[in-house]
C-alpha cells in the first residue's frame, strides 16, 4: 500500500498550504531522575518537539488514561507521538511500562524508546522483543533525539499524506472529472 | 582584571577541569544546549545535581551506618548518583560510583565505606570547581561580556 502512496507524496509536499502542516511531535518523557528529566526535556525542546515530562511510570499511565482506576474515556484526543522512558525506575520499571503500553488498544501503536545507563544485552533484547522502538544508552545524545524525530516525522508525514489523499478521493468522487484516472493508479 | 582577561581565565579554568578528568565531554553537551533563550540551563541542571547528590550521599551515609547494611537500599542510591553524575559530565564522581557498585555487589561493607569517602571527595571537588566556574561566568556577564565558547585543542 505504501508503494502506491509514495509517488503522490512529492505533489502534496509542493503545496502544503492547501492542507495545513503537521503538528510538532509530542513526546512523553518518563524518568525518576531530576537531572535526567531536565536534560531530556531540553534535548527534545531543542529538537522542536512538544514535551510532557513525568517522574514515574505510574504517572505516565495516569497521563495516558491507563491508570488502574481510569478508563480511556476522553483520552481519544490525546496525541502522543513518542514515549521515551528510563529503564530503571523505582516501583514500575520502564520495561513494565512498555508492556502496559503495548497491551493498550489506544496506545500500542505509539513508539516507545527505552533509555538506560547500563549496556546490558539481555535487557536490550528483552525490550526490543517486547516491541520497543529503540534502546538508547544514557547520557542520551542530541543526535539520538534528532534521529528519532526525523524517522518519526517521515511516518507522520506518510500518514498525513494518506489522510490528504483520502480527502482528495472523497472530493473527486463528488466531482468525477479525473476519477477514472485516479482509480487506475491505485 | 579586564573583560578579555576574565574571559581568558574562564577558558583556562574550564580547560583545566577537562584535563584533570573532573569533567568530560558530556559537560560540553550541556553547554551546547544553552543559548539566549535558555541562558541558565547549565547552572540549573548542575544545581539539580547538587541537590540530588547531597540527598543521596546523606542517605548512603545513613544506610552504611546501620548495624546490618541493606545492600538492596545502598545499590540503587549509588546507581542513581552514577547516573546523574554521568549526565552532567562529572567523570570522577561517576567512576568512583562504578567502583562503589562493584563492592556493593560483593556486599563488602568496609570497602563500601571507603568508596563512600572516595565518592564524597570527588563530589566536593567537582562541586567546588563548578561553583568557581559559575562565579567566573557571572563576573563576565556582570561586566557586560559574553561567555566564550570552550575551545578544546587537545
Amino acid at each position: 500500500m505504501a508503494e502506491v502512496l509514495l509517488p503522490r507524496k512529492m505533489e502534496i509536499a509542493n503545496d502544503p498550504s492547501k492542507f495545513g502542516s503537521p503538528d510538532p511531535l509530542h513526546v512523553l518523557a518518563v524518568d525518576d531522575s531530576h537531572v535526567d528529566r531536565k536534560f531530556i526535556e531540553r534535548l527534545l525542546r531543542v529538537s522542536s518537539c512538544k514535551v510532557t515530562v513525568v517522574d514515574s511510570a505510574t504517572r505516565a499511565l495516569q497521563y495516558l488514561g491507563l491508570g488502574v482506576e481510569e478508563k480511556s474515556v476522553g483520552f481519544e484526543d490525546l496525541k502522543v507521538n513518542l514515549i521515551m522512558t528510563d529503564y530503571s525506575m523505582p516501583g514500575m520499571t520502564g520495561y513494565e511500562l512498555l508492556k502496559k503500553i503495548k497491551e493498550s488498544s489506544a496506545f500500542r501503536q505509539v513508539p516507545v524508546v527505552i533509555m538506560s545507563s547500563e549496556n546490558i544485552l539481555p535487557r536490550i533484547d528483552r525490550c526490543l522483543e517486547e516491541g520497543a522502538e529503540d534502546f538508547l544508552l544514557k547520557p542520551v545524545k542530541l543526535s539520538d533525539v534528532k534521529r528519532l524525530r526525523d524517522s518519526l516525522m517521515k511516518v507522520e508525514d506518510l500518514s498525513f499524506t494518506k489522510s490528504i489523499q483520502k480527502r482528495e478521493l472523497e472530493t473527486e468522487n463528488a466531482y468525477p472529472v479525473h476519477s477514472q484516472l485516479k482509480r487506475a493508479k491505485i | 582584571m579586564d573583560l578579555v582577561q576574565m574571559q581568558k581565565s574562564l577558558q583556562d579554568y574550564t580547560k583545566s577541569l577537562f584535563l584533570e578528568g573532573i569533567l568530560d565531554g558530556q559537560f560540553l553537551q550541556l553547554q551546547q544546549l544553552q543559548d539566549e533563550s535558555n541562558p541558565d540551563f547549565v547552572s540549573q541542571v548542575v544545581t539539580l545535581f547538587f541537590q540530588d547528590s547531597d540527598r543521596i550521599l546523606n542517605d548512603l551515609s545513613l544506610s552504611l551506618d546501620q548495624q546490618v547494611v541493606d545492600f538492596k537500599k545502598v545499590d540503587p542510591h549509588v546507581h542513581q548518583l552514577k547516573g546523574s553524575s554521568s549526565s552532567i559530565g562529572a567523570q570522577r564522581v561517576k567512576n568512583a560510583c562504578v567502583v562503589f557498585r562493584n563492592f556493593c555487589e560483593q556486599q563488602n561493607v568496609e570497602a563500601c565505606h571507603r568508596c563512600l569517602q572516595q565518592v564524597k571527595q570527588e563530589y566536593y571537588l567537582v562541586k567546588n570547581r563548578l561553583e568557581t566556574l559559575f562565579k567566573l561566568e557571572q563576573q563576565i556577564v556582570a561586566s557586560g561580556g559574553m561567555i566564550p565558547a570552550v575551545e578544546l585543542g587537545f
